[in-house]
């Protein structure tokens, strides 16, 4: 069976290696001229984190979570399982027993505790919680491994090749588009995430710590060479337009409050990107002859790829086993 | 009927409805209809007001076939909450705007003088201005004198959910303007705490993060739709006067004596 994967963002990927691992020849066509360029998960924290998700009220993140835990470390080595730490200020401590109350799967953790788990955050945070079973990667070391994977698989990728899922002959054609499909789907709408980059030797943290915030949803996530994403603003809005003054100060500042070293931090780099959603923010896969969409996967690609792109890759074989009683009735 | 008035346009419902913080569009939309809210409110960042990217979720927010209330959360002076409310006005199509002059970053209380200055602006420039406020008797008699026919005092500092800080504030503000629309904006955690203030002669409650951030915002908004119609009710049924004393709610003479 020949199928097309329109987009090598990370729903595009998974779904790449879920479909090739069930024997389906499999061609990537990416319209960026460089893996990730275009894709929104570039901007990602990429956390795997289902417990911490399922606060916001997406229980399906809690639910279909421990799939992707299960997934992501059989098909590339880049996993850290390290955990997610969650913090509060002294003024907002409301908002960790809040958390507290609505997820599971973690642990309370005092000073002394906290101080073990992140040696540099010791004497700032009296209570804590910890999640020990989520894992994160780096969006840009995980879709290249991603790509990798792909290949000794024996799938293909082609960069700089953009295409209407709709016009291209296969046998079935998956659209991972995102943002990008929004002409087909047209309930998808653009959450805008902004993100920044920050450098500084002064602090190391082994893993992504959350700081609550009545406002934002604010993480800091540690990546190779003293490097910090801060992330993320969630604004209804999709404009690529570059990062607000007023969220780069909220995340720097959030940062700040988790550790005043991060004041002295060098920024690398700052990012906002678009992130296709639904009207209940969780993913969905359509079937539209033989154009199989997945899409929606919001604040959550990382976490419910590894479900969806299963699902994608089911609606296809689905198509496949339909087209085979197809011929056959024609046949007889 | 008990009909409640804003600038000429009636209204049933008593509660208005914020929209923002909610888990996803969709629970929004099950609150506002669990709610039967007729207006809810939404806020306009700048940013994506000039862009015109922000339009997917405004047309949510039309569809949910609500009157807008356009606000200018998040404004610390007049200069911005003027152009977000002229923005919001292009959006939305609307004369109604929430305004919010914020003075005080931790507590987010309105900047009273800022709030008088922005309304006379608006007011004269054609908009419908609700202003969100203290409980200021001064305040108030200054924004109906800019031009505001709703005042909205708080009940405690937005998000906060402490309920109604000065109940003698409140009670004070309605004596003295009894026939002004006035709403509770900000503070409200609990359905009992909108009751409270409708009992109080309140006209209508206006709150978001009890709502958006309830564990079950469709079971809250619910909630909050029937304590509000309770307290509107129990205020138009006349309370009892507290007493000191029991007093006995069977009659003492002329109980059937046995043995």
């Amino acid at each position: 069976m020949r199928v097309v994967v329109v987009g090598a963002g990370v729903a595009g990927l998974v779904t790449a290696i879920h479909l090739a691992e069930r024997g389906a020849s499999v061609e990537v066509l990416e319209r960026g001229a460089r893996l990730g360029e275009s894709a929104c998960a570039w901007a990602a924290g990429g956390m795997i984190a289902p417990w911490c998700e399922a606060e916001t009220g997406e229980e399906e993140a809690a639910r279909l979570g421990p799939e992707a835990l299960d997934w992501w470390p059989r098909q590339i080595d880049e996993v850290a399982v390290e955990g997610t730490l969650v913090v509060a200020s002294r003024r907002d401590q409301a908002e960790l027993s809040r958390f507290s109350r609505r997820t599971d799967h973690f642990e309370w953790a005092d000073a002394a505790r906290v101080a073990e788990l992140e040696p540099d955050l010791a004497g700032r945070f009296e209570r804590a919680l910890f999640f020990p079973e989520e894992a994160h990667v780096d969006p840009r070391a995980a879709l290249p491994a991603l790509q990798r994977r792909f290949e000794a698989l024996g799938g293909r990728i082609r960069l700089g090749a953009a295409a209407n899922p709709d016009d291209i002959d296969a046998d079935a054609v998956v659209d991972c588009r995102g943002f990008g499909a929004r002409d087909a789907l047209k309930e998808l709408r653009g959450v805008r995430g902004e993100m920044v980059l920050l450098r500084t030797d002064e602090v190391s943290l082994k893993r992504p710590v959350r700081l609550l915030h009545p406002r934002i949803a604010l993480y800091v996530i540690p990546r190779a060479d003293h490097v910090f994403m801060i992330g993320a603003t969630a604004i209804e809005s999709a404009s690529r337009a570059k990062i607000s003054a007023r969220s780069a100060v909220e995340l720097i500042n959030g940062a700040y409050a988790l550790h005043s070293a991060f004041g002295e931090a060098e920024v690398v780099e700052t990012c906002a990107e678009v992130r296709p959603s639904f009207p209940d923010n969780l993913p969905r896969v359509v079937r539209d002859g033989r154009v199989v969409r997945v899409n929606g996967l919001y604040r959550n690609g990382f976490l419910l790829s590894p479900t969806f792109g299963r699902l994608a890759a089911d609606a296809v074989f689905e198509l496949e086993k339909s087209s085979e009683a197809d011929r056959q009735r024609l046949a007889s | 009927m008990d009909k409640l008035s804003f600038y000429g346009t009636e209204i049933s419902s008593r509660l208005l409805l914020g929209t923002a913080q909610y888990p996803s569009p969709q629970v929004l939309a099950e609150a506002v209809r669990a709610s039967g809210a007729e207006i809810v409110t939404v806020s306009l960042r700048r940013e994506s007001g000039r862009l015109r990217e922000g339009q997917d979720f405004w047309g949510l927010i039309q569809g949910l076939g609500c009157k807008v209330l356009p606000n200018t959360a998040g404004c610390h002076s007049v200069q911005e909450a003027v152009t977000t409310a002229q923005m919001a006005r292009e959006v939305f199509g609307t004369p109604w705007v929430k305004l919010e002059v914020i003075g005080d970053a931790d507590t987010l209380q309105p900047d009273v003088f800022g709030l008088v200055e922005a309304a006379k602006i608006l007011s004269d420039d054609g908009f419908q201005v609700f202003p969100y406020t203290t409980a200021d008797l001064v305040a108030a008699e200054k924004l109906l004198e800019a031009g505001c026919q709703v005042l909205m005092p708080w009940g405690a500092p937005i998000g906060t959910g402490m309920g109604l800080n000065d109940v003698y504030a409140l009670r004070s503000l309605r004596a003295h303007f009894p026939d002004v629309p006035l709403v509770v904006d900000a503070g409200i955690g609990r359905p009992s705490h909108a009751a409270e203030a409708m009992e109080l002669g309140y006209d209508a409650i206006l709150l978001n993060t009890a709502v958006s951030k309830a564990g079950d915002p469709v079971g809250m908004a619910r909630a909050f739709g029937k304590a509000i119609e309770a307290g509107r009710e129990g205020f138009l049924a006349v309370p009892i006067e507290p007493r000191d004393m029991a007093a006995p709610s069977t009659p003492v003479f002329g109980r059937a004596t046995f043995g």
